[in-house]
């Protein structure tokens, strides 16, 4: 058993790992593809090509539309049929470029086999410049593009590089599964960061429920020639992959309120990510897929996958490949069921960061009747950050704003914990995070002036 | 479909939940108590209960016309709680004056459940304490289920100190007073009973221990130093750990989730106030026992340590 | 008699001698110097604190108003036209009129019209609601029915209506403090000049979705389609992003756009009578004919 994780709070939802057995399955394409130009963290991407324009597997078809943002690739081959605003998972609009699939045809100059490539590029300058032109962002779910975190700002120097496998959702198993049949690339595309990082120490943290990842790491280490990599069981406990709780535990420091994780010298990065790294740099090949795992508690056992999907599929095409909405599903979600956000609009189109369909029944996510907040403290016991969620409340329904940032309000990071805990079923995070956007606002504003 | 914010999934954990393992905890030193104290106590229990449980329904519905609240289980526990804080002999109609203090001044006044200052079962009965001394110390042990003649009558082993002083006292606490202590309120026959319930909380993670283990630890070394200072005029530590509620109080009546701090510092210092002012009564009030009054002064203080006491902040100093 | 009694009464009278003289004195010198129009001015207001007029209470408007050279930037929307003559014979300024202004709620996609596609279950807030997605039917403009208008409202003049899901404006209670206006996170309330005995004319949606995608989503949604600009004869009307928009100050309240609105989303209020569809039509119709008759003659000559 392994003890090492965060210090303070978390919760221990039941795992339910569910599809934990079942290989990546590839999608077969569908006749037509949307892509999202809001598929990263930042500004949204700009649309290089026209209605009409003939465009083929991984050619670029927008580019960044800021410092924060990342170039976007044709996820097939076929012809642009429009460019226009279309309905995301929240149903909100948000420009897509509509490609009528034609077939697969690759552009030139990308390694389509599967031999691994384990020589690491000298130049740390080359590795930037190809993560960056492929397009990779962060997989783990906030999608921040990952060039710019790999490049820290100057005067600031990073000392250990933490390759996020813990997983910590529930349900979720398309981290798992790549860990275990892409468990090289994964590696080499962790050498490969720790190149561009300066030869830092480099951990890969697992959660301890997921003990054939870890074997099939350990191997896969002894097996390569990189220095500096090792594998570290983690205790199961969520959020015990949220960035901040990661760095507690691999590293015991603290991340200060409103401070980046390379200011304690750490750089988190998803194993996902690493792969995309892996196929940036060693292949060429941009980042136009993705695993996601449709599951869920009302998903009989032989209906749950683990899918190879391109960028652009509409969730309900994976839906109906997947054999439709099960009986019973009376929420659908996107991410896991502690951080996801609801699917208002399964007609929206997956996106880099899509990493699951997941059906939950009525009985398991419909939210108890809310009454009197008991004063049993079980949110503040939880919050991985050492708030207090029933004062916040209370202050944000009075609406006392100094308050709240005395109380460290933006220093929440949304997991969830306060509200799965509470026995009074009060909407706390709802409320919370509210609370956050307001207070970020002061925050913001009053920096501005300075 | 539903739409809603993250998270998707909830702790199968519920106030109802909650108060029901409460129950559950209360139900060895309940059990005990009907064993020893007979027909007399299980009537003064459903009395209890059941006024507690009509009188916040009624509140509910014809005072303040909200839903009402006893479906979270609630009013049982302070039911149970009052009737295991009385003696065994209180008259009934007692028992129903006491429940009509708990339930609507000491929890209904204040917004229901979650709201009040005082923990509502303490405040019944020491309204009854104050106005009824003579029910409230009438330490007859009426006809049980369990032959008791080994038992005393008129009055509890903290009601004999004077009696007897200090050294006299001492000897009567013994090992078997940990599980079977008669004299006293119907709730503390036994020790061992109310300790078996406490572990059941802990073990479900309904409450944590600090709260409970401070006042024992406070308790047990004020006793110490005055008793070795002078054992003819202070009993000793055990001798007060075993008499006079100290166990049922900190067990169930300190923990109670609203009337105690929120953090694991401030519930320390809480139980050492209750200590504290539980043997400065004991030693130099006029009341034998004092456990109630303890847990209510410092119920008060519970604002003031919520401000002053907080968790560690991650990335803070 | 009995000294105790003596001393008693000599020590309390002695204290509180001493303790009076310890409160004149102070409040002798900490006594703040105020205008006294100030305190004038806030006895004529009605005292709400509701911030309708952009100052923090009724002592931060009238502090301000004192201070200011004119009224240009001072109105109490709460007392209107009444109060601010009472304020601008006290400070000796012009009086600077304004029309009365009313809350006006710009979405009439009720329960009936839009269908349901999803069902929320979070917290009862418009803002927490809006944060998330777009809402619970296909129209990502409308209500979301929360109400926390209602809850911004410190006159109790809006409510929910059960039957449409939409909230409804008491105009009688209603002042114009513009709350609700900042609590709607979909901007769906307006203040609008209250009207000529209460009559006026608005779009009452915000759909700006292209018109088969706003019609799907709600069958009282303005669809774009431009019929009313063409119809109005007042230049009141303008198209912007798929959806109409009224100048209060031009519209001449004629109701011809109101009657031809193919899916209903212009409202009249408070006129006497009924719309009167198919007369409007053939007045319009007939017009219509005599202009493309005059046209013809113009081309004949």
């Amino acid at each position: 058993m392994s003890k090492i994780t965060f210090a303070i709070g978390g919760v221990h939802p039941d795992d339910a790992k569910l599809s934990r057995g079942c290989a990546i399955e590839v999608l077969p394409l569908p006749e037509t593809l949307y892509v999202s130009m809001a598929q990263h963290l930042g500004a949204p991407a700009k649309p290089i090509v026209a209605v009409g324009d003939k465009v083929r597997t991984g050619q670029v078809i927008a580019e960044p539309g800021g410092f924060i943002s990342a170039f976007v690739h044709s996820p097939a081959s076929g012809t642009v049929k429009s460019i226009s605003p279309r309905k995301d998972l929240a149903g909100n609009n948000v420009t897509h470029i509509e490609i009528a699939v034609e077939g697969d045809e690759w552009v030139d100059g990308v390694d389509l086999s599967n031999t691994l490539v384990t020589d690491i590029p000298d130049d740390r300058q080359f590795i930037l410049d190809r993560i960056k032109a492929c397009g990779v962002v962060g997989l783990g779910g906030a999608t921040f593009p990952t060039h710019v975190k790999l490049n820290p700002a100057p005067g600031s120097k990073a000392e250990c590089l933490i390759l996020n496998g813990a997983e910590c959702e529930p349900y979720l198993t398309s981290d798992f599964r790549i860990m275990l049949e892409r468990t090289k690339e994964i590696i080499v595309g962790a050498a490969l960061m720790q190149k561009v990082l300066g030869d830092v120490r480099t951990v890969i943290g697992i959660e301890e429920n997921k003990p054939e990842a870890i074997e099939a790491m350990r191997k896969a280490l002894a097996e390569l020639p990189y220095k500096g990599i090792e594998v570290l069981p983690l205790k199961k406990k969520y959020p015990q992959g949220g960035e901040k709780q990661l760095i507690q535990a691999v590293m015991h420091r603290e991340v200060a309120s409103g401070g980046l994780p390379i200011s304690v010298g750490a750089v988190v990065q998803n194993v996902a990510t690493s792969l995309a790294v892996y196929e940036a740099v060693q292949k060429n090949k941009p980042l136009i897929t993705n695993v996601l795992t449709v599951t869920g508690n009302c998903l009989p056992t032989e209906r749950q996958h683990n899918y190879l999907f391109r960028i652009g599929m509409p969730l309900s095409y994976i839906i109906s490949v997947a054999g439709g909405v099960p009986e019973g599903a009376a929420k659908l979600v996107s991410g896991g069921p502690m951080m996801g956000r609801a699917i208002a609009n399964p007609d929206a189109a997956t996106v880099k960061g899509s990493s699951s369909i997941l059906y939950l029944s009525e009985s398991s996510t419909r939210r108890g009747t809310e009454s009197m907040c008991i004063r049993c403290g079980r949110c503040a016991q939880a919050c991985p950050m050492g708030l207090e969620p029933f004062l916040l409340r209370r202050l944000y329904a009075a609406g006392d704003l100094a308050a709240l940032e005395a109380n460290a309000v933006q220093d929440c990071i949304e997991c969830g914990c306060c509200l799965y805990s509470c026995p009074a079923y009060i909407p706390l995070l709802d409320h919370i995070r509210q609370a956050k956007v307001q207070v970020m606002g002061v925050i913001r504003a009053r920096n501005a002036k300075k | 479909m539903i739409v809603s914010p993250n998270p998707h999934i909830h702790a199968s954990v519920s106030t109802r939940s909650l108060m029901l393992d409460v129950i559950i905890a209360l139900c060895p030193a309940v059990i005990v108590s009907f064993l020893y104290y007979g027909l007399s106590e299980i009537a003064i229990m459903a009395v209890s209960v059941a006024s507690c449980v009509v009188l916040e329904w009624a509140i509910t519905k014809y005072m303040l016309k909200r839903p009402s609240t006893t479906g979270d289980l609630s009013a049982i526990v302070t039911g149970i709680l009052l009737a295991m804080n009385l003696p065994p002999t209180c008259p009934l109609w007692v028992v129903f004056i006491g429940a009509l203090v708990a339930i609507a001044v000491a929890k209904m006044t204040f917004g229901g459940i979650g709201q009040n200052i005082f923990n509502p079962a303490i405040t019944g009965r020491v309204f009854l304490l104050v106005s009824f001394p003579t029910f409230m110390t009438d330490w007859t042990v009426p006809a049980g289920f369990i032959s008791n003649v080994d038992a005393f009558s008129g009055a509890t082993l903290l009601g004999q100190v004077p009696v007897l002083g200090a050294l006299e006292a001492d000897k009567l606490v013994g090992l078997q007073t940990f599980f079977r202590n008669i004299g006293g309120s119907a709730g503390e026959i036994s020790a061992l009973a109310l300790l078996v319930g406490w572990v059941y909380l802990l073990v479900r993670k309904v409450i944590k221990p600090w709260i409970t283990l401070s006042i024992f630890a406070t308790v047990a070394v004020i006793a110490a130093v005055f008793h070795l200072c002078d054992p003819a005029q202070f009993t000793g530590p055990l001798f007060n750990l075993l008499t006079g509620g100290v166990i049922l109080g900190a067990c169930f009546m300190a923990t109670d989730y609203v009337t105690s701090p929120m953090s694991t510092w401030g519930g320390v210092i809480y139980g050492f106030g209750i200590g504290f002012i539980v043997m400065m009564i004991r030693y130099f009030g006029s009341y034998p026992e004092g456990m109630s009054f303890a847990i209510l002064l410092m119920n008060m203080a519970v604002p003031l340590i919520d401000m002053k006491f907080h968790q560690r902040k991650y990335g803070r100093k | 008699m009995n000294p105790i009694l003596i001393w008693t009464v000599v020590i309390l009278a002695g204290l509180g001698l001493v303790l009076a003289l310890v409160l004149f004195f102070i409040a002798e010198r900490f006594k703040v110097e105020e205008d006294p129009r100030i305190e004038q001015i806030e006895k004529t207001l009605p005292g709400a604190n509701c911030g309708g007029c952009g100052y923090a209470g009724c002592h931060a408007f009238a502090d301000s108003a004192v201070k200011a050279s004119d009224l240009s930037a001072h109105f109490c929307p709460v007392g209107g036209n009444d109060v601010m003559k009472k304020v601008s014979a006290i400070l000796g300024y012009a009086m600077v009129e304004k029309a009365p202004q009313i809350a006006v709620v710009r979405c009439n996609g009720t329960c009936a019209v839009r269908p349901r596609i999803n069902d929320y279950d979070g917290a009862e807030s418009c803002r927490v609601k809006a944060a998330l997605y777009s809402g619970d039917t296909g129209c990502a403009f409308g209500c979301l029915g929360c109400g926390d208008c209602v809850r911004a409202c410190e006159f109790g003049a809006l409510s929910m209506d059960p039957a449409t899901g939409l909230p409804v404006v008491d105009q009688e209670k209603c002042v114009a403090c513009g709350k609700c206006v900042k609590a709607c996170p979909k901007t769906l309330i307006e203040l609008r000049a209250k009207g000529p005995r209460g009559m006026r004319e608005f779009v009452s949606c915000r759909n700006t979705d292209k018109g088969p995608a706003a019609k799907k989503a709600c069958a009282n949604a303005c669809i774009g389609c431009g019929i009313c600009v063409k119809t109005c004869t007042h230049d009141a009307i303008t198209l912007e992003n798929n959806l109409a928009y009224i100048d209060f100050a031009k519209c001449k309240l004629c109701r011809e756009c109101e009657a031809m609105c193919p899916t209903g989303a212009i409202h009249g209020v408070n006129f006497p009578k009924p719309l009167d569809k198919a007369g409007i039509k053939e007045r319009i119709a007939k017009r219509n004919a005599q202009a493309v008759a005059d046209k013809k003659e113009v081309n004949n000559e």
